[in-house]
């Protein structure tokens, strides 16, 4: 396992809750989603959301999960996450460091299709399928605004809502492979 | 050289230097069997009578000889069997290999006979799991899995292989396998000087050790740092034998059990430095006031454990022998004359005694035992009352010589563990402690000891009832005794015999010392000890669930009112 994970010695208290995002590269073969959800299951973590998918490596799968927790329990994640056999780097991707992403797709009712329209422009939306009676739109972007759009768009009554979950990489000039490297050591 | 799948499992075994397994046949797994017949006279194949029995056989012969221990399973049952034993290992940091054979591919998903998923059943208590469907994979695997079993935290590792890949081909080339070193430190410098001040600092330090240390070979090390700061041990269950209970500062065990000495200890110290163990609830109990004066040091292997169950003000990762080895490097020789004589004063006002006007209680057989087998002896528990008495007043003087399951708590793993540790040590003497429950829960694995001659000798502290969970009726629940009175009509002597052990029942300490001389003559078959005792001993001291351990109950009077 890489990546160099620290136990901090918190404060005996108990510690508030907040929104983390992690990024996992997991070996890329079956069963592997079941070991990391499992984890989390059975030691009473929380997900919030999970996606994942192939990576510039085929035989290595990336999972971005987001997750509330407080620090002491968001370090023991990383340290459970980082026991499993099948987990090959770990990192945290922090909000003004990473460009954090999630796509939703939603199918609104067709009657005031001006202010739909007008409101997808203002968000970037794009409509992907019309008909008389339903709209379906996409949007991708990061959590606020397409919880902003969400919520503009329950006037029109959603018909059909899905998210992916976030997912993310790192900014910077540092490739991935790197970027490991540089955390093994 | 080309050789087929069931072939290249063995010599896989072989190459890892295993000598002896435990398991039973199956369909799935007919082909791996065919090979254990080819190679018979290199490989020792113990027949259980259930998997579990195998299960647990393979895990007592890890922890009294430190190896990987492997066990061998069918599909479907036989591998569902195995699963609490492969938690019982979990649970306790055991290398094990457990091996299963699975429907073929092109039945596998689809409800086959004898199909179960035990890769997905068996991922939250192993600590890696495989699926081999094909020949080629089988070698590859094998190897990873005895490295990763035995690396760092020990633990087991689960190896499915379809049947198809028992019998397809692969090129097999024999490998020395990698030696698995696990002399490593993983902390800094810094994070040393910080604990080595605390230590230097510290005027009342307690040093409490754990199944770590026998996991790492560290006993040694943690007799040298005990003498360098001049601090008292205690220990852990899964740590009995780390460190020797006829000690001067040994203050007995910790936690739910622990000596009233140790509770003060935890109670009074300004330090405590836990070395592989971690902090179980059954050790801390309330975790709000347990060592409250006191800075924490945890040093364990295992970085995870670092704050899980108690918040620690210092700690170091890595194997123990070798932050031991550091810290007794660096470490200044120390006197705490004040704190080691209240300790000893302690240890005199309480000792780990039991009270009772029977003249055959727990203590008094635990020490007969003691007295006529020896610290040599291979201690291996089932669990309730009996393995509470055993830990208490056996005093393990060695590691690798108290066999019995801490974490899971797992009744019947008395037997076939025994097994296992006798398999392992053919000349040395084991002796299961058993209660009158658990005996009925694998008593079947009898009949695999006689089989395979191994002389375990299987004292059964019978209480006619389920001790352990009657004494928290009798303190917590008004006495409502549900269901655990057992009235069974069983007449141990027989089917001890029946199943071609020696028996005896026994119902004073002369009638035991007989039985037991002459069970320790006979090197041939197992025996069975029914000791008939009274079924309102109580294990005491005790803190019951939640409170603190500063203040256990040593005694429950006639009345049942509770002495702290």
């Amino acid at each position: 396992m890489s990546g160099i994970i620290t136990n901090p010695v918190p404060e005996k208290k108990q510690a508030k809750k907040k929104m983390h995002v992690l990024s996992i590269h997991v070996v890329n073969h079956a069963g592997v989603l079941s070991r990391i959800a499992g984890l989390f299951s059975r030691r009473m973590y929380n997900i919030d959301s999970l996606s994942v998918g192939e990576t510039e490596d085929p035989k290595i799968s990336r999972m971005t999960i987001v997750t509330h927790a407080d620090e002491n329990t968001f370090h023991q994640i990383q340290n459970q996450l980082a026991k499993l056999e099948d987990v090959k780097h770990i990192c945290e991707l922090h909000k003004d460091q990473a460009v954090l992403r999630e796509h939703v797709l939603i199918k609104v009712n067709n009657k005031d299709t001006t202010a739909i329209m007008q409101i997808c422009q203002i968000f970037r939306a794009n409509v992907v399928d019309v008909s008389k009676k339903l709209l379906t739109l996409e949007l991708t972007g990061g959590p606020s605004k397409i919880n902003a759009f969400i919520d503009l768009m329950e006037q029109f009554e959603i018909e059909g809502l899905v998210r992916t979950g976030l997912t993310g990489l790192k900014r910077g000039s540092t490739t991935e492979a790197e970027e490991a490297a540089r955390e093994n050591n | 050289m080309i050789k087929n799948g069931a072939d290249i499992v063995l010599e896989c075994l072989l190459e890892q230097g295993v000598d002896t397994v435990f398991g039973y046949p199956g369909g799935a797994i007919l082909n791996v069997y065919d090979s254990f017949y080819k190679y018979s006279g290199k490989i020792r194949h113990i027949l259980t009578s259930h998997e579990q029995g195998a299960a647990h056989a393979a895990d007592g012969y890890a922890r009294s000889t430190g190896k990987v221990g492997v066990c061998v399973a069918t599909s479907g049952p036989g591998a569902t069997n195995l699963v609490t034993g492969i938690a019982t290992a979990y649970m306790d940091s055991i290398p094990l290999v457990a091996i299963t054979c699975n429907v073929a591919n092109n039945l596998l998903g689809k409800d086959s006979f004898q199909e179960v998923d035990i890769v997905g059943i068996t991922m939250p208590v192993t600590k890696h799991n495989f699926l081999i469907k094909s020949a080629d994979e089988i070698a590859p695997t094998f190897r990873r899995a005895f490295k990763i079993a035995a690396s760092g935290r020990p633990g087991p590792v689960l190896i499915d292989i379809t049947k198809d890949a028992t019998a397809g081909e692969a090129d097999y080339k024999k490998e020395i396998p990698e030696r698995v070193d696990n002399y490593k430190i993983e902390s800094d410098s810094a994070a040393f000087d910080k604990v080595i001040e605390m230590i230097e600092k510290a005027e009342r330090p307690l040093i409490m050790a754990g199944g770590g240390i026998i996991a790492s070979g560290a006993s040694k090390e943690l007799h040298k740092l005990q003498k360098t700061i001049d601090a008292p041990v205690t220990l852990a269950t899964m740590g009995l034998g780390a460190f020797p209970a006829s000690d001067s500062a040994f203050t007995g065990m910790i936690g739910m059990h622990g000596s009233k000495t140790t509770s003060l200890a935890v109670k009074h110290c300004d330090l405590l430095i836990n070395i592989g163990s971690r902090f179980s609830d059954r050790v801390i109990c309330d975790p709000a006031t347990f060592a409250r004066r006191a800075k924490i040091v945890h040093i364990d292997v295992d970085r995870a454990e670092i704050n899980k169950n108690i918040l620690t003000d210092a700690y170091l990762i890595g194997d123990a022998r070798a932050v031991l080895d550091e810290l007794n490097k660096r470490l200044h020789k120390k006197k705490h004359s004040e704190w080691m004589s209240k300790i000893a004063g302690w240890k005199q006002k309480y000792p780990v005694k039991y009270k009772s006007d029977s003249e055959f209680n727990p203590e008094t057989i635990i020490k007969e035992i003691k007295r006529q087998t020896g610290e040599n002896t291979y201690l291996v528990t089932d669990v309730g009352q009996h393995q509470m008495w055993a830990a208490q007043f056996f005093g393990i003087e060695k590691p690798r010589h108290f066999l019995s399951s801490g974490g899971l708590g797992t009744m019947g793993y008395g037997v076939g563990a025994a097994i296992g540790a006798q398999a392992a040590h053919p000349d040395s003497v084991v002796v299961n402690i058993s209660g009158d429950g658990c005996f009925h829960m694998n008593l079947q694995e009898l009949s695999t000891a006689a089989t395979q001659k191994l002389p375990i000798i299987d004292v059964v502290m019978n209480n006619n009832v389920l001790g352990m969970v009657r004494q928290w009726q009798r303190l917590f629940y008004g006495e409502r005794f549900s269901h655990t009175t057992l009235n069974k009509p069983t007449n141990y002597d027989m089917v001890a015999k029946g199943l071609g052990a020696d028996a005896y029942t026994v119902t004073n300490i002369e009638e035991l010392g007989k039985a037991l001389s002459v069970a320790l003559k006979n090197r041939t078959k197992p025996t069975v000890i029914n000791c008939v005792i009274n079924p309102d001993h109580a294990v005491l001291p005790m803190v019951p669930g939640g409170e603190s351990i500063e203040e256990p109950i040593l005694e429950i009077t006639a009345d049942g009112k509770e002495v702290r």
